[in-house]
């Protein structure tokens, strides 16, 4: 018979160490994507250029970091690593869908807390846990096949796989993400304020539009951001719909290459430098999308705080 | 003067709001809607039970539908026991208010916006390469717990959080041990909550794809053991629509049998959900 | 049986209750009456060490239970609560049949024979008069009684344990009338079994039930004992003004 002290005292060690693997899990990835990372880093002049047979590019050189953005194009059978045009690629879906997904959203949250007759607001909350669980897959599935052909006819080079549908896409998948954390933050408006509002004869406008979204800024900011990082990292949709050619897009209808869909095209056949290439630029999509989430936690405990 | 202004400034506002909320259901509704009608009418016995012909474009999805519920399991097995120790720890009055504590929940907190493309990048390393188990459901399924472990933990803490305090305090009152407190109060209580944690990873599980191409591959065939390939019905959906020509109507099926599956989870959730919130 | 010496409760650096010097002597029931927020829950939880539970939680000064420190390391909190059981404000009895509510505690402690394990279970809902209510119906959720009911079965469960000391926490303050009477009556029942100590805001009961009261009054923001004695005695000759002013209903 053990007794219970010694098991409460191998329960909590127990629990301790399982929270502990839990939070060894994002330790792990830093460390593996970093290591698989390390040969395209190391080879910042550091290592004698005879070592690095298989690493030099077409010029004979050895590979530097300056080469993923002055090489002349992205052909690693050639050696030639130029990711620029893909992380603009990335920076111009993203934001783009920033600019649409952030109104849209707020405006979906602000109906569903102030103008939403009591049914159709459940309705609507309902559709947005539902489109927030829709895998990427489908929408990249349902982009390809009805909003490209529609973006096709309307494009002057006569072909839908596009900037403008990675943006839309973007937008529409993302849209829940908005939804749901600005309607936490607009919930989490202190109703003091709001009857203060009432009782001072603000119409609906005034009181959403100076003492609700004022009062929720900081976690509206943070909803945008988490839109952000969603839509940066976003991987099957983007790589179904956006053509994926390598090339400084000129217009909204030109295709594009993301980093993250370079990386699910290629990592099934890459090695050496080009591999470890691909997982640099997963570090780098790691860092910010960490980065992005730690200040979105940030904004929205201070809002908490702040009220 | 004053007045017209707000009233015209409050119907602007107003037709804003409603516009966004319209567009909004408009587009669920028109993806719901073409996902699911231009799928389920292929979806019916034989869909489900038969091998996929001439890579997908004929035949059906069984095996993928039991490479999917391999590497569900898998992944279910590794998150529930690691998950459900995790929330304890963090829901305890106690040890969930340490300095550890808050580290941890800040480390899952970064781990859960790890987008999924990362999570296919470190199991292809780590559970393939570096563990050497190679294109596996195994690999797969434990490369989708470490990516469904922030979720299921943030459910199940407030899940166990949110027994009430009166029960944790008359165990302690009675000097009922740790062990006793844990396993016979507070875990069958919390035990709706657990099961949304549940459904809610699983969810999440079904719908990735990204972290399954490089971990559990994507062989058509069916799996023999938990150390074969197999492909998930998300990857599956991908590379017919993209790498198969003439493969869309499959996509398609296949697609709706996942949102639909997803669309049952989804009510499940919310009904396990409700029923808690009425009991606390 | 029960004295504090200059005892002090802090949360987190903000003090609740300062120096307070306060003697239970086996087998009475001591009164704690005072108005809200003054620290009467504090003083309970910090005899039983239940202010274990709250971080940043810290005590000063001496607790003694049977002439021993609450704090010493020859007695855990787990014998401490044992010996000291808690019945709390409101009903908290586990969602499980009200046998095993009772039966759980015991087994933890021990209790294995099942003929011991049932002698007990009746033996202490007859004590607190539920036995006829409930003999029939001993599998069904204890959360299916009455409130009245529940707390009574609360009381079974701490006494279970055959603990020395029974502190209670407004132990009426959520059950109707009629309930409330009722167990008012099983705890002056226990006078001589056990040593109560029962915070209350209901003078009328602090007076019905008790042999001692003891006041705390909030001065400065921190509860501090102001008034101690026989209860006919503080309330018929009180000590002091704020006291008085108090029992006539001018303060608190």
């Amino acid at each position: 018979m053990i007794s219970a002290v010694t098991r409460d005292a191998a329960l909590a060690f127990l629990l301790r160490s399982l929270a502990l693997a839990s939070a060894g899990i994002i330790c792990l990835i830093c460390l593996f994507v970093a290591r698989e990372s390390w040969l395209a880093l190391d080879s910042t002049g550091t290592v004698n250029p005879a070592d690095t047979v298989g690493s030099v590019n077409a010029d004979g050189e050895p590979f530097q970091l300056s080469n993923l953005v002055n090489d002349d194009g992205w052909n690693p059978d050639g050696q030639q690593f130029n990711l620029l045009p893909m992380i603009v690629g990335s920076l111009l879906a993203t934001f783009g869908s920033a600019l649409l997904a952030g109104p849209l959203g707020i405006g979906v949250a602000v109906f569903l807390n102030y103008y939403a007759p009591k049914k159709i607001g459940w309705a609507v909350r309902r559709l947005v846990e539902i489109m927030a669980g829709v895998p990427s897959v489908v929408y990249g599935l349902w982009g390809l096949s009805v909003l490209v052909p529609m973006i096709a006819s309307l494009s002057p080079i006569e072909q839908g796989q596009s900037l403008l549908a990675g943006i839309l896409i973007l937008t529409f998948m993302t849209i829940p993400t908005v939804v749901v954390a600005s309607d936490a933050a607009i919930q989490a408006v202190p109703a003091n304020q709001i009857h203060a509002a009432a009782a001072l004869g603000l119409g609906r406008r005034a009181t959403v539009w100076s003492i609700v979204l004022p009062a929720a800024r900081f976690g509206l900011v943070s909803a945008i951001i988490l839109q952000f990082a969603r839509a940066i990292g976003e991987t099957m949709a983007v790589l179904m719909v956006c053509g994926n050619i390598v090339k400084m897009p000129n217009s909204i209808f030109a295709p594009i290459r993301t980093l993250t869909s370079n990386i699910a095209l290629e990592m099934g056949y890459a090695d050496n430098h080009h591999r470890s290439i691909l997982f640099l630029s997963g570090l780098v999509g790691l860092v910010i999308v960490s980065v992005l989430m730690l200040a979105a936690n940030t904004f929205s405990k201070t809002q908490r705080l702040s009220t | 003067m004053q007045q017209k202004l707000n009233t015209f400034s409050g119907i602007v506002f107003a037709v804003y709001v409603w516009t966004c909320a319209l567009a909004f259901c408009a587009i669920a509704g028109l993806l719901l809607y073409s996902v699911v009608s231009a799928g389920v009418t292929q979806v019916n016995w034989a869909f489900l039970t038969q091998e996929p012909i001439d890579s997908g474009r004929d035949g059906g999805i069984a095996p993928i539908i039991l490479s999917t519920v391999l590497i569900i399991g898998v992944c279910l097995l590794a998150t529930v026991p690691l998950g459900v120790g995790t929330a304890i720890f963090l829901a305890d009055r106690i040890s969930g208010k340490s300095k550890l504590a808050i580290g941890i929940r800040t480390a899952l907190d970064v781990l859960g916006g790890v987008p999924s493309i990362i999570f296919g990048l470190f199991g292809n390393a780590f559970f393939c390469i570096a563990l050497g188990m190679g294109y596996s459901i195994l690999s797969g399924g434990l490369t989708l717990a470490c990516m469904v472990l922030p979720i299921f933990v943030r459910v199940a803490e407030s899940a166990i959080r949110n027994v009430a305090v009166d029960h944790y305090r008359a165990a302690m009152a009675l000097a009922l041990s740790k062990w006793t407190t844990t396993f016979r109060v507070i875990l069958p209580r919390a035990i709706p909550g657990l099961l949304a944690a549940l459904t809610l990873g699983i969810a999440r599980a079904l719908a990735e794809t990204a972290a399954l191409i490089f971990t559990s591959g994507y062989v058509t065939r069916f799996p023999e053991s938990l150390n074969d390939s197999g492909r998930s019905l998300s990857v599956h959906i991908y590379d017919l629509a993209l790498n198969v020509t003439g493969g869309n109507d499959r996509a398609f099926a296949t697609a709706s049998v996942l949102v639909i599956l997803l669309l049952l989870i989804n009510v499940v959730t919310h009904f396990v959900t409700r029923k808690l919130l009425r009991q606390s | 049986m029960i004295e504090t010496k200059q005892l002090s409760v802090a949360y987190a650096g903000k003090s609740v209750i300062r120096d307070v010097s306060l003697k239970v002597d086996q087998g009475e029931i001591l009164a704690i009456v005072g108005p809200s927020g003054c620290g009467k829950s504090s003083f309970l939880a910090a005899i039983n060490r239940l202010t274990d539970l709250v971080p940043g939680a810290s005590i000063t000064g001496q607790v003694l239970v049977d002439c021993c420190d609450i704090r010493s390391t020859t007695r855990t909190p787990v014998e401490l609560r044992k010996c000291a059981g808690m019945i709390f404000q409101k009903p908290n009895p586990f969602e499980m049949s009200i046998r095993k509510n009772i039966q759980l505690p015991l087994r933890e402690h021990g209790v294995r024979s099942k003929s011991e394990l049932d002698r007990i279970t009746e033996e202490v809902l007859q004590k607190v008069g539920l036995w006829s209510e409930v003999q029939d119906r001993l599998n069904q959720s204890a959360t299916q009684l009455s409130g009245g009911q529940q707390q009574r079965l609360c009381i079974a469960r701490a006494m279970a344990l055959r603990p020395q000391i029974m502190l209670m926490d407004e132990p009426c303050s959520a059950l109707d009338p009629i309930s409330s009477s009722t167990v008012e009556a099983l705890i002056e029942s226990m006078r001589g079994e056990f040593t109560v100590v029962i915070v209350t805001h209901n003078l009328a009961q602090a007076r019905r039930i008790s042999d001692r009261t003891a006041v705390f009054w909030l001065v400065d923001g921190v509860g501090q004992l102001i008034a101690e004695g026989e209860t006919k005695q503080v309330f018929e000759n009180p000590q002091s003004e704020v006291a008085a002013a108090y029992f006539s209903g001018l303060k608190g």
